[in-house]
């Protein structure tokens, strides 16, 4: 029994350590992209193309100077970013890598992932409540409403491909797409859930919490030092988990032929990240009460529509 | 659902500035919110007052060209151009032809360098982060030419009484003619990324809405005005310098929406290149400037010789008592007009118009404090 608890640590800790290095590698990868998408070099100067620079940031951001101002509430403060980046950590316990690669293969991983990862609304609304100031708090409410609605059509959009699988299990869901990956059959579902993801990492055009033009930083405008880069880790790591779940879910997971399980899966992964960060590097920001009105006028029904039209065809076959 | 009703909910506060990454300088709003809802806004100005209007009693006349620059520091030749104006015309000097056409080049190249400032802060406002970058890539360039003339980048202190400090070296010329045939696509370029964009037409379509009459009674002008339906520029109405001799368009909006007020604006950025191209292959040969003495001495009496900036009319109210030094300064300055309409339009808006808005608003606070 010692021994498997051993195994289960060493298997957590190697998580963490990869959840560590792919956020350094796609903040660089972020910087980059959006440096050639906008005529700049990006970070140059550490290391080969700035490779480092990334090393050079966290070690600043860790040995800055952890400030808690005067009047916010100490103990929500302070809990909000560790569970922000708990429940962005918590998803990769199930999140298969390859049939092998798995911590802990559950039976309702699917089910899970879309549990833990709903915690990070909590977290945000605690920093946005938590740091007595107005623009936190507007980014809490926002982050509220914006985050609980998505997940409405982001479940519905994941259901079709349950219904197909016939299982919540990550690892079959992926062996029953061996001949034909889901997207194929579920295009409609495969952009509603990456609108619906994208909306629910807060990522652009949707990253109405955080506007920075006009909120400055949202919710954790006033985190600073390590407290801070927990929220900053968080999101990158939400961006990964979702394109991993699209993944997993639409694109056959790590599927291929020739190359191993592993890399497939990544470059299916970093794929859907570059599309990510493309759009987020195009498009402009919607306003709160748009964004709003297209999760539930436009994003809604058509996820319901797509999931009764399954549903049926399943039903006929 | 009685105790739903019975909830009290409080409006609050929020002081938007004066650090703010979108108030576009040290501007503060005290803003109103009954939630998301926008239902009242205050500007607060002042963090930037110099004096400059008292300060220039006690200079020489051409001791004052410098501080018109850091008026409208994105468009120092608008500033400029105007007070050297109101002084030639008070001291009834003629510049030489070639300065004319120099200064219409560069206040148009400066108006370009100015409109491609806002179109990239109005899309950073908008959460569009590439085209700020794109624009200051162009904007590089004008500042380039700039600097190979006066020597400077930001206030050049560039016009003179009577004429303009340098000459236009056959380098820039050849250089300003190239920029302006690759600006043209370029503006395409920025046309591509925002103008039929659908979240960018959901962010600026009937969002900001100045009524003509309103735009009038509150005494806006440039693209602001024209936004609401307005066709008035000074440089039609009342030309100066030798904008009678070239041919341009006045871009005029419908709706006076952000969406209007940022079509006006890209529109005359062509329209402004195509100023500067006529200005270019029309350029007489001889002086650029004619000989005043330093301390000049302007009969008394008043004048005011209003010039187009590309935020609007600039213009000094200029009173002499026969010294070398003016009796009185008085700037008119058009961001400071336009800013005032801001709590009228503003109420009802949530607050991520109130940055659409403010942006479309192209205000610089140098020429608002002065």
């Amino acid at each position: 029994m010692i021994i498997g608890l051993i195994i289960l640590l060493l298997k957590i800790a190697a998580v963490l350590v990869f959840i560590s290095l792919t956020v350094l590698f796609l903040v660089y990868a972020e910087r980059k992209v959006s440096a050639h998408f906008q005529v700049r070099y990006g970070p140059m100067r550490v290391g080969w193309h700035g490779g480092l620079q990334m090393i050079a940031d966290t070690i600043k951001l860790l040995l800055k100077e952890d400030i808690t101002p005067k009047d916010v509430d100490k103990l929500v403060f302070f809990i909000a970013p560790i569970l922000c980046f708990v429940s962005a950590y918590l998803a990769y316990l199930t999140l298969p890598f390859s049939p092998q690669i798995v911590v802990k293969n559950l039976n309702i991983g699917l089910l899970y992932i879309l549990g833990v990862t709903s915690l990070t609304v909590l977290s945000l609304m605690m920093a946005g409540w938590a740091s007595n100031n107005k623009y936190a708090l507007l980014g809490g409410f926002r982050s509220v409403a914006q985050i609980i609605s998505y997940e409405i059509p982001l479940v519905l959009s994941v259901l079709p491909v349950v219904m197909m699988a016939g299982s919540l299990n990550l690892i079959t869901i992926v062996e029953a797409q061996k001949s034909l990956p889901f997207i194929l059959v579920q295009p409609l579902g495969f952009l509603l859930y990456l609108t619906a993801a994208a909306a629910e990492a807060n990522r652009a055009p949707f990253d109405i919490p955080e506007a920075e033009q006009e909120l400055v930083a949202g919710y954790n405008v006033e985190y600073s030092g390590i407290k801070f880069s927990m929220f900053f880790l968080a999101e990158y790591v939400n961006m990964f988990t979702i394109c991993a779940l699209a993944a997993i879910l639409f694109l056959g997971g790590w599927q291929g032929p020739i190359l191993p399980p592993v890399i497939w899966f990544l470059i299916k992964v970093y794929l859907l990240v570059f599309v990510l960060m493309w759009v987020r590097w195009t498009f402009p920001r919607l306003r709160i009460d748009q964004l709003m009105s297209f999760c539930w006028k436009i994003l809604l029904p058509l996820a319901l529509a797509n999931f009764l039209i399954s549903g049926l065809w399943l039903v006929l076959k | 659902m009685n105790d739903l009703k019975n909830l009290k909910t409080e409006e609050y506060f929020l002081s938007m500035g004066p650090q703010h990454p979108s108030t576009h300088g040290v501007l503060r709003l005290i803003l109103k919110l009954d939630g998301e809802i926008v239902t009242g806004a205050t500007p607060d100005i002042g963090y930037l007052h110099r004096g400059l209007e008292k300060i220039a009693e006690n200079r020489a006349y051409i001791q004052i060209i410098p501080f018109t620059d850091r008026l409208d520091y994105l468009s120092s030749m608008s500033g400029n151009l105007a007070f050297v104006l109101t002084v030639e015309k008070l001291a009834g000097i003629a510049p030489p032809p070639r300065a004319e056409y120099i200064r219409v080049i560069m206040a148009e190249l400066n108006r370009l360098a100015s409109h491609l400032i806002w179109l990239g802060t109005f899309s950073l406002d908008l959460g569009a982060v590439t085209p700020f970058l794109y624009c200051f890539r162009e904007r590089e360039k004008i500042l380039d030419l700039f600097e190979m003339i006066t020597g400077s980048r930001l206030t050049y202190n560039y016009m003179r009484i009577g004429g303009v400090a340098a000459d236009l070296s056959a380098q820039f010329i050849k250089d300003a003619a190239a920029f302006i045939q690759d600006f043209k696509f370029r503006v395409a370029e920025y046309e591509a990324l925002l103008t039929q964009n659908p979240i960018f037409l959901a962010r600026t379509k009937n969002v900001g809405i100045i009524k003509a009459d309103k735009a009038i009674a509150y005494g806006l002008t440039g693209p602001m005005l024209r936004a609401s339906g307005i066709s008035r520029d000074n440089r039609r109405d009342f030309p100066y310098a030798i904008y009678d001799k070239l041919s341009f368009d006045i871009p005029a909006g419908t709706v006076g929406d952000c969406w209007d007020r940022y079509a006006v604006r890209v529109r005359e950025m062509r329209e402004s290149a195509k100023i500067v191209e006529q200005a270019l292959s029309g350029l007489p040969e001889g002086n650029f400037k004619t000989k005043v003495p330093l301390s000049l001495k302007p009969p008394a009496g008043e004048s005011y010789a209003p010039v187009e900036s590309p935020r609007g009319e600039i213009g000094f109210y200029l009173v002499s008592n026969g010294t070398a030094k003016p009796y009185r300064l008085k700037i008119r300055t058009p961001s400071f007009c336009n800013l005032s309409i801001i709590s009228h339009v503003i109420k009802g808006w949530k607050v991520a118009d109130v940055v659409a808005i403010l942006g479309t608003f192209d205000v610089v606070l140098g020429e608002i404090d002065r």
